[in-house]
């Protein structure tokens, strides 16, 4: 297990001015991992960042990067890359020369130069704008030139400051499957920061949630979602039913025992995946032998809609909000449809018992 | 529409007396010759005597005075700004008064004080005796001239400079540290490249003003060191020559005119990505 470190913090605390914006944080990151650090704004996730990256240092504790320690190692000499928060593109080089500057810095050859940043470009979709200037791209065109950029250099880890912050809901999901294949084909370990956390929920082998500089759980996504280890976590995760399944083929899904026909491809057939159901997507309906069935077990009267906990015939207990009410003890079936199922990718860490940091 | 064009006006009208209308009268005075009987005729005459041997080398002398303080303004400007942004803000803003304070005082009254200060028996020369040396003749020379020059005109190269350096966004240095440049390499690819402007505008307004000094050389450097703008004193208080003075003073403008121009093809010809 140890071998796969790739980044080891311990016990790192970082103050700003006597405040203390990080407390005695302890992590791992393996190798080839998706991790993501979710939490509310301001606490801490750029931080911690920057002190991966090497912006920052450390008031007291330790980072390992392949086993030795790089608190002292300058930015330049660390073998990642960061995708910042706000791109930080040069404004005086056009979107080619952005792209190359890693690798005219390496003093590659101009033929490979080339050819890795015109790859990259192509990766990103913007094969067509090498010769733009950085003040003509759209927010979301310059978000994909800051990754291509980081990218091209190939970097053992990735840093990702809410890289996809500026990009609209639509585009945004596109570039999430992206950067996860991009993540898988390449080999490259991202740790990837954001707010929002469905993004982290369905990108990320392991979430960190942060709060107040603490990180208060880490886990993988079923793990963080099912078991929040507190209020804040559960809360600021929100409650959905998470389930196990199986992509069967494209746009067919198996769990609960049965097939649903969802809206997602691009999965190997047979690939286990993760299911999400939101609660307030399902419709409680007569049973028949189309429906997922249960008996009530609670009801909850929350002011605007009924909280209704239905068991599953096979022991899942689905949470489900309802403007109807149900009787407690009743028989029930849930309805899906295709746009009620979320599809998510199974972490790597879903079937190995997850190891928490221990000094 | 029409009420913003009214607000313009004075400043219009200012530029008209100012500006326009003496640009007007030294191109006639340069290219208009009166004749005995008080017929006005175009000549080049006055523009020939302009560019006559003599006064070509005073204008080539004054050419190499500006030079050599522009780039000495700019070897020590372009370090001194680095250093100040790298201050922390408040003790930057201190230091940068420091450099701008003596700039509160009229030039002539600084240039005053160096002539007492680089005379034969002035302080600097008795420190030297002090420490053994002979008394060196410091005012009077091209060097005194220079050091004048660089003196007055320092600020004007700095604080362009500083201002673009503190227009730099620190996540550009941030970002390519990140991929990999080192302090070297991100001064000259990154940091360079983006404090160009206020480069190009000091030298603007250090080399164009220096040519045409008159008075720091004549303090400084007495009688030896003619510069441009001494020439054209003379032709017009001296000698009374408004046509020849006028002639001049149109050569140098198109020099002045041509050498903005070259600082501005240099400008667009170092294109992005040529590192
Ligand atoms: N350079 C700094 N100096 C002082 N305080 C800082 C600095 N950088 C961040 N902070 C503070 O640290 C806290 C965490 O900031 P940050 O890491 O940017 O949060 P996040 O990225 O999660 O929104 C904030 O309260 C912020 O004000
Ligand atoms: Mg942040």
């Amino acid at each position: 297990m140890d071998k796969q470190r790739l980044v080891l913090l311990k016990n790192v605390c970082k103050e700003f001015d006597g405040v203390e914006v990080l407390s005695n944080i302890n992590l791992y990151i393996r190798k080839n991992e998706f991790l993501t650090l979710l939490g509310p704004s301001g606490c801490g996730k750029t931080t911690l960042l920057r002190l991966l990256g090497g912006f920052e240092t450390p008031t007291s504790g330790d980072i390992l990067f392949d086993g030795k320690s790089i608190i002292n190692t300058p930015p330049y000499k660390r073998q990642l890359n960061t995708v910042f928060q706000r791109y930080a593109l040069f404004p005086h080089y056009n979107v080619f020369d952005n792209v190359a500057f890693g690798l005219k810095i390496k003093k590659l050859p101009k033929a490979e130069i080339r050819q890795k940043v015109q790859d990259k470009l192509k990766l990103v979709g913007l094969s067509d704008y090498e010769n733009r200037t950085i003040d003509t791209l759209s927010g979301g065109q310059q978000q994909r030139v800051a990754i291509a950029r980081a990218l091209v250099n190939e970097p053992a880890l990735l840093l990702l400051d809410e890289p996809l912050g500026a990009l609209d809901l639509k585009f945004r999901k596109e570039m999430q499957l992206e950067l996860k294949r991009m993540q898988k084909q390449l080999g490259i370990t991202f740790v990837y920061v954001t707010h929002d956390q469905e993004e982290a929920l369905s990108m990320s082998d392991t979430i960190a949630v942060m709060d107040n500089g603490r990180i208060q759980q880490i886990g993988t996504p079923v793990m963080i979602y099912n078991e929040p280890i507190n209020s804040f976590v559960a809360d600021f995760i929100g409650e959905s039913n998470i389930l196990y399944g199986i992509m069967k083929e494209d746009y067919v899904a198996h769990f609960s025992g049965r097939d649903f026909r969802c809206l997602d491809r691009g999965y190997n057939n047979n690939e286990p995946v993760v299911v999400v159901v939101r609660p307030e997507d399902i419709k409680l309906v007569p049973p028949t032998d189309n429906t997922i069935n249960g008996v009530v077990t609670s009801i909850v009267f929350m002011g605007v809609h009924y909280e209704i906990r239905l068991k599953g015939d096979d022991g899942f207990e689905w949470l489900i909000q309802s403007i109807h009410s149900a009787e407690v003890g009743s028989r029930l079936g849930i309805h899906l449809d295709p746009d009620d199922i979320h599809i998510m990718d199974r972490s790597q860490y879903d079937t190995a018992e997850y190891l928490e940091i221990k000094q | 529409m029409n009420k913003k064009k009214t607000f313009a006006l004075p400043y219009v009208v200012w530029m008209v007396i100012f500006t326009v209308v003496p640009l007007l009268l030294i191109l006639f005075y340069a290219f208009v010759h009166r004749t005995d009987t008080g017929a006005l005729v175009f000549t080049t005459e006055y523009i020939e005597s302009a560019l006559s041997g003599s006064s070509m080398s005073v204008l080539l002398l004054s050419l190499e005075y500006a030079l050599i303080t522009t780039v000495l303004c700019f070897l020590l400007a372009y370090p001194a700004a680095l250093f100040l942004w790298q201050l922390k803000s408040r003790i930057g803003s201190i230091v940068n008064l420091l450099f701008m304070l003596p700039m509160w005082m009229n030039f002539l009254l600084r240039t005053y004080a160096w002539r007492a200060l680089l005379d034969t028996s002035g302080p600097i020369n008795r420190i030297l005796q002090l420490l053994g040396f002979p008394a060196q003749q410091l005012l009077y020379t091209e060097g005194a001239v220079i050091f004048g020059l660089v003196y007055n005109f320092l600020p004007f190269m700095l604080l362009p400079i500083y201002t673009s350096f503190t227009k730099i966004d620190k996540s550009y240095i941030q970002a390519a540290e990140d991929l990999g440049a080192n302090k070297r390499q991100t001064l000259i690819h990154i940091i360079f490249p983006l404090t160009k402007s206020g480069i190009i505008t000091g030298i603007t307004m250090v080399f164009m003003p220096a040519v045409t000094t008159f008075v720091i050389s004549r303090l400084l450097g007495g009688s030896q060191t003619m510069m441009f703008g001494d020439l054209l004193e003379n032709q017009f208080m001296l000698l009374k020559d408004w046509n020849t003075g006028s002639a001049l003073a149109v050569v140098m403008m198109v020099l002045m005119l041509l050498s903005m121009a070259l600082v501005r093809k240099s400008d667009d010809g170092v294109m992005p990505g040529g590192m």
